[in-house]
């Protein structure tokens, strides 16, 4: 099986971000940058599928330079290869905008199955993976927590998640392109081996100026502002020393609250 | 004449969902702020008495479009019903909710009709004659104003809980059914079985106290302090998601909006920074008590008490507390 993962890399997501002097995004030059949580868990499910079924996995990326680092981890992880396209100056700013450029990208690809997360950790728009299906004109499903393929009848079976701990199995032709969910299983480390042999492997480098994208075909959303939200606590804060606030904590609980 | 803000209705067995009801609240409000018409726009195959009841609410009109194929959600058909309509009738806006039918359906409508999308908006603003839609991103910890630049319709989807359906103005709205022509299109995503996973498992809707952990917890072994604090107070455990996904506790211990919902007298949420997600299944707890080191964490918008700190430290000295008390 021919198996394509798209990875973005983004803001380490347990920094606190501060707002950037333009007041549209955040800064990022202190940032340490990691790999969006479900598109590590779609790197994940593309190793698995390769172990079972043979075959390839390549990562396509979209980001700066710096983006390479995230890449050479899914490299290590086990990841065959990797094309990088670059966008230095940050031009490509919506998912609809990435969707078209991934698209331009895979136009001289073959591939069975592209896995993508469900939505980033940091703008979190849950939109590339599906968009990307449409102009491939290919068929896709979302928040998958399960795959079972298979390559011989070029078909795949995928389970979304639905609301409320409900779940249901659906089955496409292969190709598609399915958008992973958070915890579908367990992401490996890459082991000390995978390490060394990532630095032999291929990273294709493809500059944005060098495809042919109308970007300014694309429909526009533009980000106004970025700030913190305006908070309008409802809580008691309990204030003091551990042991005052426990205190002060039961007593609520018990004559106030009136639940213990 | 005026601008159309459609909204889409979405169902299943027979009633109305909760998030579409949202999006028709703040749909109304919008359009009466900019004076434009507003239309609810229901898919579906027998779904007249829905339609009739979207009649009552405060619409100009009610656009039914039935069909065999339209009988339970498919994205290839859905997109073709909404491309067809919305191309032919051009509204201002598109309102949804961002349901995981809507996650699955509406950047694939936005890419078949070149038209912009917003997902999972919390609310908007109204600067001159435009509107500016409001979301949050890096995990809720930032909001963004976004503006559409393109053309119309601007499709929208809207957060569960950001507007509430007690918002809902009455009128009488008139249903208008539509036909369309939908036999060439091709279904490729096969539906198979459906499946509950808590049934028969850990009933957590029933639990009186609930002690909650979620990704401060840091690691398994330190989930000890949490089963101790609900022994303490005859508590269940439960979790947000990350807690699971990470293996660290059963799914059936999940509370949110791929959980269950509960609604016990106390909920003790600890390292629970409060995404949206997790809220949805817990809010109608009667009392919520957050422990968090973020000051700023959204939990403690919602609780009724908080304590701003490290749990490491705060959940031992409640369970001492408790079992000297």
């Amino acid at each position: 099986m021919k198996l394509l993962t798209c990875l973005k890399q983004i803001p380490d997501r347990d920094t606190r971000y501060e707002i950037n002097a333009a007041g549209t995004g955040i800064k990022t030059s202190d940032l340490t940058f990691e790999i969006s949580e479900c598109d590590e868990y779609a790197l994940e499910e593309s190793l698995k599928l390769r172990e079972e079924h043979g075959g390839e996995v390549a990562i396509l990326t979209l980001g700066p330079q710096r983006a390479e680092k995230s890449i050479r981890k899914g490299l290590a992880m086990g990841a065959d290869r990797a094309i990088l396209v670059r966008d230095d100056e940050g031009k490509v700013t919506t998912p609809h905008a990435v969707a078209k450029v991934l698209a331009e990208v895979l136009k001289d690809e073959e591939y069975d199955l592209i896995l993508t997360g469900t939505q980033s950790d940091d703008w979190s728009y849950a939109q590339t993976g599906v968009l990307l299906a449409e102009l491939l004109g290919l068929p896709h499903a979302t928040i998958v927590m399960e795959i079972r393929a298979d390559p011989a009848q070029k078909k795949v079976k995928a389970l979304r998640e639905m609301e409320s701990g409900w779940f249901q199995w659906v089955e496409l032709p292969m190709p598609a392109v399915l958008t992973i969910q958070a915890g579908i299983s367990q992401i490996r480390y890459a082991s000390l081996k995978g390490i060394m042999q990532a630095k032999k492997k291929e990273i294709r480098k493809v500059e944005l100026s060098d495809l042919d994208v109308d970007l300014s075909s694309v429909p526009s959303v533009e980000v106004l502002k970025v700030y913190l939200p305006v908070v309008e606590k409802k809580a008691e804060i309990l204030q003091g020393s551990t042991e005052e606030v426990v205190e002060q904590l039961v007593e609520k609980l018990k004559k106030e609250a009136k639940v213990l | 004449m005026s601008e159309k803000i459609y909204v889409l209705i979405d169902h299943g067995e027979g009633e109305i969902r909760i998030p579409s009801l949202e999006s028709l609240a703040l749909g109304q409000r919008m359009a009466e702020e900019a004076g434009f018409s507003l239309h609810a726009l229901i898919l579906g195959n027998e779904i007249g008495p829905l339609a009739e009841r979207l009649e009552k609410q405060k619409v100009d009109s009610v656009l039914l479009v039935e069909d065999q194929k339209l009988a339970n959600y498919d994205p290839d058909v859905y997109c073709r019903a909404l491309s067809e309509i919305l191309t032919e009738d051009q509204p201002y806006l598109f309102l949804m909710g961002h349901i995981y039918q809507n996650i699955d359906l509406a950047p694939k409508l936005a890419a078949a009709i070149n038209r912009g999308l917003v997902t999972d908006c919390i609310g908007y603003r109204k600067e001159g004659d435009d509107f500016v839609f409001v979301r949050q991103m890096f995990r809720n910890k930032l909001n963004a104003d976004v503006r559409f630049r393109s053309e119309h319709p601007w499709i929208v989807t809207l957060q569960t809980g950001a507007t509430s359906v007690d918002d809902l103005m009455e009128g009488s709205g008139q249903v208008v059914e539509r036909s369309l022509d939908l036999s060439a299109v091709e279904l490729r995503r096969k539906q198979l079985e459906a499946f509950e996973t808590t049934q028969g498992k850990v009933d957590l809707s029933q639990a009186e106290l609930i002690v909650a952990v979620g990704r401060g917890i840091k690691k398994a072994e330190n989930l000890h302090i949490i089963e101790e604090l609900a022994e303490a107070l005859g508590a269940e455990v439960a979790a947000s998601r990350p807690v699971v996904d990470s293996e660290w506790l059963t799914r059936d211990r999940q509370i949110g909006s791929s959980g269950q919902t509960v609604s016990p007298r106390l909920y003790m949420a600890c390292g629970i920074s409060g995404a949206i997600q997790h809220i949805v299944g817990m809010k109608n707890a009667h009392c919520i008590v957050a422990i968090n080191t973020d000051p700023n964490a959204p939990i403690f918008n919602i609780a009724t008490y908080g304590i701003v700190g490290d749990l490491f430290e705060i959940v031992p000295a409640l369970t001492k507390k408790l079992k000297g008390a």
